[in-house]
């Protein structure tokens, strides 16, 4: 789990995503570069899933241009997703985990030992021979983490990955982007905490109704927002 | 009192006179009647105990016939249901309504199909085969595969919802798609099949024409039963009514046995 710099920075260049007539993102520039973790914050239907599906080039753009590296691509390298409510698949914890390494190329006898190594990261070493399902919503959580990170991705997109869960259950998983970020992978999530985005955003990305709002250094955001949603946002008032 | 098919026959003529209270004439046909039912049911059971070598050839040919129709069907219709669940074109709308509509498909049409086909005039004439075990399988797989071809779609196709998202960010290939699909509604899919079996085991239509039901060669329990109903000779079409009743309910235990122990296993 290293960054590859030749992947980042990652670049939308007024990116539009159009559908049924309805603007769900609308000529989005940003740039996102190694380092820290990037956090969308912003209210339910502000872009951020879309944005982050559109990287992973699950979405095509209606327009404009997303580059990796200065370079665009049809498909992101070296990327992975987590999604707000992920699928898990009708077989083991293990069997999950053995699945997305096999997806990713990885030799059949190095899987054992990596799915061990990624159980453990996410603390379900115990856990592996129990069916994916009939785990909690929060060992779901980290065994789709787990399952993402199977990629060895240098890049990794987590979709409000902490939403409905409890708080041990979050600490468990803002523990482990801790960790991955600290490895070197760039880690760009949406979360609609405030709080959480005050604990792990080395930057913010603010979006309303598509738009990008604000973008700057946490610290900066937190203590000097430039604009009124923002400034609303952080107090905690209804963007609407 | 000591045969126990008089017994079985006072017991339903005492039940019948409790819950009708009719007349005396009528208590003594009724006794006769319930006599001479319960008679046949355990003449029936004792084929059935001892190993009737007759029986027993139809329950095998029976059951040769309804699982190979099966896993020919499935064969066909669980890679083509899924091919149904995972792909879009024109057409797919109309296709995927002809489909259902024929799982109700009438066995005798069916039969009648095959047997045009197959007959010394028929374009598969040649094959030489109407009148025999293997025409029977093909008329049944004829029933089964709309059968399983339609669950199996239905039942990717909500799976594939779920995975849908999982599968691009993993970057899953098309062909890998259908089987990780495949493999996962595993336990969904012997509902499939059981839906299947149930429609070939409970078949006389299509095979009593194309297979001619001929002793020791195409009868089979449900043409048998036919056969000896309208004879009025019940006791072999009692005890192989009981017979195919008790497989079917074996069948479906060690289904649901199996689909229960899977899903606890692998969820």
């Amino acid at each position: 789990m290293r960054a590859q710099a030749s992947n980042l920075p990652l670049t939308f260049l007024d990116a539009s995503i159009v559908a049924r007539d309805v603007i769900i993102l609308n000529c989005v520039t940003l740039t996102v570069a190694s380092g820290s973790p990037t956090i969308l914050i912003g209210p339910n239907g502000s872009g951020k899933t879309t944005l982050l599906r559109a990287a992973m080039g699950i979405i095509p753009l209606s327009s404009g241009r997303i580059t990796w590296g200065d370079r665009e691509r049809d498909r992101p390298p070296n990327s992975a997703i987590m999604f707000q409510r992920p699928a898990m698949l009708r077989r083991t914890a293990a069997a999950n985990v053995r699945y997305a390494l096999a997806a990713s190329s990885i030799p059949r006898a190095q899987r054992r030992e990596r799915t061990a190594e990624l159980l453990t990261l996410v603390g379900l070493h115990e856990l592996g021979s129990r069916p994916a399902r009939s785990l909690s919503g929060g060992e779901q959580q980290r065994l789709a983490l787990a399952r993402a990170l199977a990629r060895d991705p240098s890049v990794l997109f987590l979709d409000e990955p902490t939403a409905s869960l409890d708080p041990y259950s979050t600490k468990a998983i803002e523990d482990i982007v801790r960790t991955v970020s600290a490895r070197g992978v760039k880690v760009m999530m949406s979360t609609h905490d405030i709080g959480q985005a005050k604990r792990l955003a080395g930057d913010v990305v603010l979006l309303h109704r598509g738009r990008l709002i604000e973008n700057s250094p946490a610290t900066e955001f937190f203590a000097t927002p430039h604009t009124e949603e923002a400034r609303r946002f952080i107090a905690g008032e209804l963007l609407i | 009192m000591g045969n126990p098919h008089e017994f079985i026959g006072i017991f339903v003529f005492s039940f019948r006179k409790l819950t009708y209270g009719r007349e005396q004439l009528s208590y003594l046909n009724s006794f006769n009647r319930a006599a001479t039912a319960s008679g046949k049911a355990m003449t029936a059971l004792q084929l059935v105990l001892t190993g009737d070598p007759g029986l027993f050839a139809i329950v095998r040919l029976s059951l040769l016939v309804s699982l190979g129709a099966v896993l020919f069907a499935a064969l066909v219709g669980v890679p083509a249901g899924a091919l149904l669940a995972l792909t879009r074109f024109p057409g797919r709308d109309v296709l995927i309504v002809i489909l259902n509509a024929l799982m109700g498909l009438p066995p005798v049409v069916a039969g009648l199909a095959i047997f045009l086909l197959l007959s010394r005039s028929g374009p598969l004439g040649s094959w030489g085969i109407l009148f025999t075990p293997q025409a029977m399988v093909i008329a049944q797989t004829v029933l089964v595969t709309p059968i399983i071809a339609a669950l199996t779609r239905q039942t990717i196709e909500d799976l594939w919802v779920e995975y849908r998202d999982e599968f691009a960010a993993m970057g899953i290939g098309p062909g890998r798609r259908v089987v990780t699909l495949i493999w996962d509604a595993r336990f969904s899919l012997v509902t499939a099949l059981l839906a299947g079996f149930g429609r070939a085991a409970a078949e006389v239509g299509s095979i009593i024409i194309v297979g001619g039901n001929i002793d020791g060669f195409t009868r089979t329990m449900t043409t048998a039963i036919a056969l000896e109903t309208s004879k009025g000779d019940l006791q072999l079409a009692v005890g192989l009514g009981l017979v195919l009743i008790f497989i079917v309910v074996v069948i479906n235990a060690l289904a649901w046995a199996m689909r229960h122990a899977g899903e606890r296993y692998a969820g």
